[in-house]
């Protein structure tokens, strides 16, 4: 269900397409079950924060408090989990709420600027974070379930045959399947989830309708505060979402962590073809976006580890900012030629 | 019309013959300006006429397509409102374009600072250079206050303080008087009469013509892109110059019955809206007027007369401080567009673009997007249903579009308008309030959509029309309100509906509802 708009999402989805066929030409192991269960483990965090951001960007804003926000869900979420998987998810869920709903209630009640409200959030609960856990990482427990939310997945209910000798293609796509990680479950849910809100719901029509023209929309009786309001709640709920997952990975809550994700997040749902003015966008081309950005991670990663080169993590940077430019300027030019058309 | 007395002396500012179009809408054709030294010259015109794109060409903003402007005798050819006030034209806009946040001194210094032998700064020279300039026009004010401290007035004299020290010989005021209140509307006045001691030229561009008549000296009148007349204020009477402006003495450019209202059925019922004693900011001071069912009651006035701002308020739009209205009966104080619509209420605003259309989204879903949470069950959006309305009403009120899912950017304007009053009808209103339905619609649309708001009325809706043309007014109201410079000052039924008197109400002020 998931649209990927021609125009919005097809040269980031083109340029996905380009990096795996590049990394599976050059590098072994790339298309091998780890290295693909590896990536969506990991970048099923900054998919559930650019999905956040992909509905915030919708209606003309922007959250930059979404690192630090996971952040201190993830802390929340390590001290609750000795009490089982569901208190440490709910704890994680109910403290990204809480910002989202000070987010909200701030931009749209009060009238303050999204960038100002957002920036002063992300101060803000990067600071609790760090009080909570008194700057140090906070180890969850082993003891519960709550890992699983980071690093299970279903490959204990694969049934003996699939992993013999002989399963064969459908064995191999049942056990892929099986093994397919817990937080990549959850990114997924969320898309669909998510796809399924803006296309077809009322809701998920104003948020375009506001970022195409708020004032348009008010002069229609739609609800313009309330759908901006919920967007920066959703995007909280998200984010904390996101932060249950970081703590359930590491093993611990990083009150560290989290710094540059709402640049990863912009960036994605930008790569995305989805327009900061606000107004246009897809829910489907910021997954592709995010899977962009991650995978580009992982070819430096093996270019690596190929012994030829050795890139730092600051070359790294500076590659991605690199990529993100080309990507940018040529989406900019699709758009304006589909637009002259 | 009167012919510019050219004997008197070479004009200052001479602007022969201009051409400009935008894409291939022209938008000046042939227009002609002419301003003598230390003249104060009106420059009037309905929405449209080609003013503000007369001023562009001017101050270098635009580049004209052809045509001849010579200042002072010779060619200019300014290329950029900085070029043209170094060559001493200087515009005076709207929105005082000033840096609200910095002292006065700075404002008037911006750009030419007076430097120590260090390369620093002279503050000193600098607020003694403001203090010296302000004086000249009886301005006395910290000059080292941030200028956003100062009212509107004082900024706008800073403004033109600003313009005059560039050595300007002609200053262009486009609309100056907006945002003021009678007595920095006096202190204006009093400003532009030192600049006229000073031999500077003034064009002076308002609507409100007691203003023109205080102040002016000659008027230049514009309608679609051409100077239609030129004369000195003592030779025109009020009503003359409505009529100018409005087009209605050039007999022969008029098509006879100019537009497709028939008479209504009248088959008028109760009251719907009645709005009393309406006071909106600066703009509407004293509105009253009242809409019954199966009615079409046109809101006349000219520009800045506080016909939309009056609309809006009556939408919660925007508050009111003042005045009662009462719908269906019921007093009502609508917080929000939201409480209006759900009382029956639509409204059409006449910025299409910015506050009408979703441009990015297709015909389908600007139709029913404020449908939508009707549309809904358990939150998911019944496509079916949504499919089925929108393709009646494409049928319906003959909407050209390839499909319901084009894009309505991509509808000629007509198009688009049908669609935004779909949008209202398929939420069955009580009342529709529609400002300028028509501007910038084609010829034959224009007629489908008076043709349809004539029938829309007759089967029982109540429409209150803003309009600027004034024979959309007279032809296609049952009553007619005047609105002028905020206060109603005429009620026309019927019979009593014509061209002379709705413009003679525009023009005057009468003492009471007629």
């Amino acid at each position: 269900m998931p649209r990927l708009h021609a125009s919005a999402g097809f040269g980031a989805l083109l340029a996905l397409l380009l990096i795996i066929g590049f990394g599976a030409w050059r590098y072994d192991g790339f298309i091998s079950e780890y290295n693909i269960l590896t990536v969506l483990r990991y970048n099923s965090m900054f998919a559930l924060v650019g999905l956040g951001m992909c509905f915030v960007i919708m209606t003309g804003g922007i959250d930059l408090s979404v690192g630090s926000v996971a952040a201190l869900s993830s802390v929340v979420a390590a001290y609750l989990s000795p009490y089982g998987l569901i208190p440490g998810l709910l704890g994680g869920l109910a403290a990204g709420v809480a910002a989202g709903t000070i987010n909200g209630f701030i931009i749209s009640k009060m009238k303050i600027l999204p960038f100002i409200a957002t920036l002063a959030t992300m101060l803000a609960a990067s600071g609790v974070a760090l009080l909570l856990s008194n700057q140090q990482s906070v180890p969850a427990s082993y003891d519960t379930n709550f890992m699983a939310l980071g690093q299970g997945d279903f490959a204990l209910y694969a049934p003996d045959w699939v992993n013999g000798e002989d399963a064969g293609f459908f064995g191999a796509v049942i056990r892929i399947f099986l093994g397919f990680p817990i937080p990549a479950w959850i990114a997924l849910f969320a898309y669909l989830l998510g796809s399924l809100i803006l296309n077809r719901t009322a809701f998920g029509r104003h948020v375009l309708a506001v970022g195409g023209g708020e004032e348009a929309s008010r002069l229609m009786g739609l609800p313009t505060d309330r759908t901006i309001f919920l967007v920066y709640v959703m995007s909280g709920l998200l984010a904390g979402m996101a932060g249950v997952i970081l703590a359930a990975q590491f093993g611990a809550g990083q009150p560290i962590e989290g710094i540059g994700w709402e640049l990863f997040a912009i960036a994605s749902v930008v790569v995305g073809g989805t327009l900061l003015t606000g107004g246009k966008g897809s829910v489907g081309a910021t997954l592709v976006g995010t899977l962009l950005l991650g995978i580009l991670f992982t070819v430096l990663n093996f270019e690596n580890g190929m012994g030829w080169i050795s890139l730092s993590a600051y070359w790294q940077s500076v590659l991605r900012g690199g990529f993100l430019f080309v990507v940018v300027i040529l989406q900019s030019r699709l758009t304006r030629s589909t637009a002259a058309a | 019309m009167a012919t510019q007395d050219m004997a008197v002396a070479e004009p200052f500012l001479s602007m022969q013959g201009i051409n400009k179009s935008f894409g291939n809408i022209p938008a000046l054709i042939g227009a002609s300006l002419e301003v003598r030294e230390g003249e104060v010259m009106a420059l009037i015109g309905q929405n449209g006429a080609g003013k503000s794109t007369m001023i562009k060409v001017l101050n270098g903003f635009s580049r004209k397509d052809a045509g001849t402007i010579t200042v002072n005798g010779a060619p200019w050819a300014a290329t950029s409102p900085e070029m043209a006030q170094r060559g001493g034209i200087s515009t005076i806009f709207q929105e005082i374009n000033l840096i609200p946040f910095r002292s006065v001194t700075e404002n008037i210094y911006l750009g030419r600072e007076i430097k120590t032998r260090f390369g620093l700064l002279d503050l000193k020279a600098m607020q003694a250079g403001a203090r010296a300039l302000l004086a000249e026009f009886d301005i006395d004010v910290d000059v080292r206050r941030p200028l956003g401290e100062f009212s509107t007035a004082i900024q706008q004299m800073v403004a033109i303080a600003r313009a005059v020290s560039f050595e300007a010989r002609l200053v262009i005021m486009d609309e100056p008087t907006s945002s003021l209140d009678d007595t920095e509307v006096g202190v204006l006045f009093e400003t532009i009469r030192r600049l006229k001691a000073k031999r500077v030229a003034v064009v002076f561009v308002s609507h409100k013509l007691d203003e023109l008549y205080a102040v002016c000296d000659r008027v230049t009148v514009m309608r679609d892109g051409r100077t239609v007349a030129v004369s000195t204020m003592a030779e025109m009477t009020k009503l003359q110059l409505v009529a100018t402006m409005l087009g209605r003495d050039l007999a022969e450019v008029r098509r006879a019955g100019a537009t497709a209202f028939t008479e209504g059925s009248r088959a008028i019922g109760e009251e719907l809206l009645s709005v009393r004693d309406l006071g909106v900011g600066r703009r509407v001071r004293d509105a009253s007027l009242s809409v019954r069912r199966g009615e079409i009651v046109g809101l006349a006035g000219l520009l800045g007369a506080g016909r939309t701002e009056t609309a809006r308020a009556i939408f919660g739009a925007d508050p009111h401080e003042k005045g009662s209205i009462r719908f269906q009966g019921k007093e009502t104080d609508f917080a929000a567009p939201a409480d209006a619509i759900q009382a029956g209420i639509g409204f059409c605003s006449e910025d299409r673009k910015h506050e009408g259309i979703i441009p990015g989204m297709s015909v389908r879903e600007n139709l029913t997007l404020a449908l939508l949470p009707a549309l809904s069950r358990a939150g998911i959006v019944d496509e079916g249903r949504q499919r089925e309305i929108v393709l009646r009403f494409i049928k319906e009120i003959g909407i050209k579009c390839s499909s319901p899912e084009q894009k309505i950017r991509e509808l000629s304007g007509g198009n688009q308008q049908k669609v935004l009053l779909a949008r209202w009808l398929c939420m069955n209103p009580k009342l529709l309030i529609l400002d300028e339905p028509t501007r910038g619609i084609d010829v034959g649309a224009k007629a489908e959509i008076q043709r349809l708001i004539r029938k829309l009325a007759d089967d029982g809706l109540g429409v209150l029309m803003i309009s600027s043309e004034i024979e959309e007014i007279v032809e296609g109201s049952d009553r007619v309100f005047v609105l002028r410079d905020g206060k109603m000052t005429a009620e026309f039924d019927g019979e009593a509906i014509t061209e002379p008197a709705v413009m003679d109400a525009m023009a005057h002020a009468h003492g009471e509802v007629a």
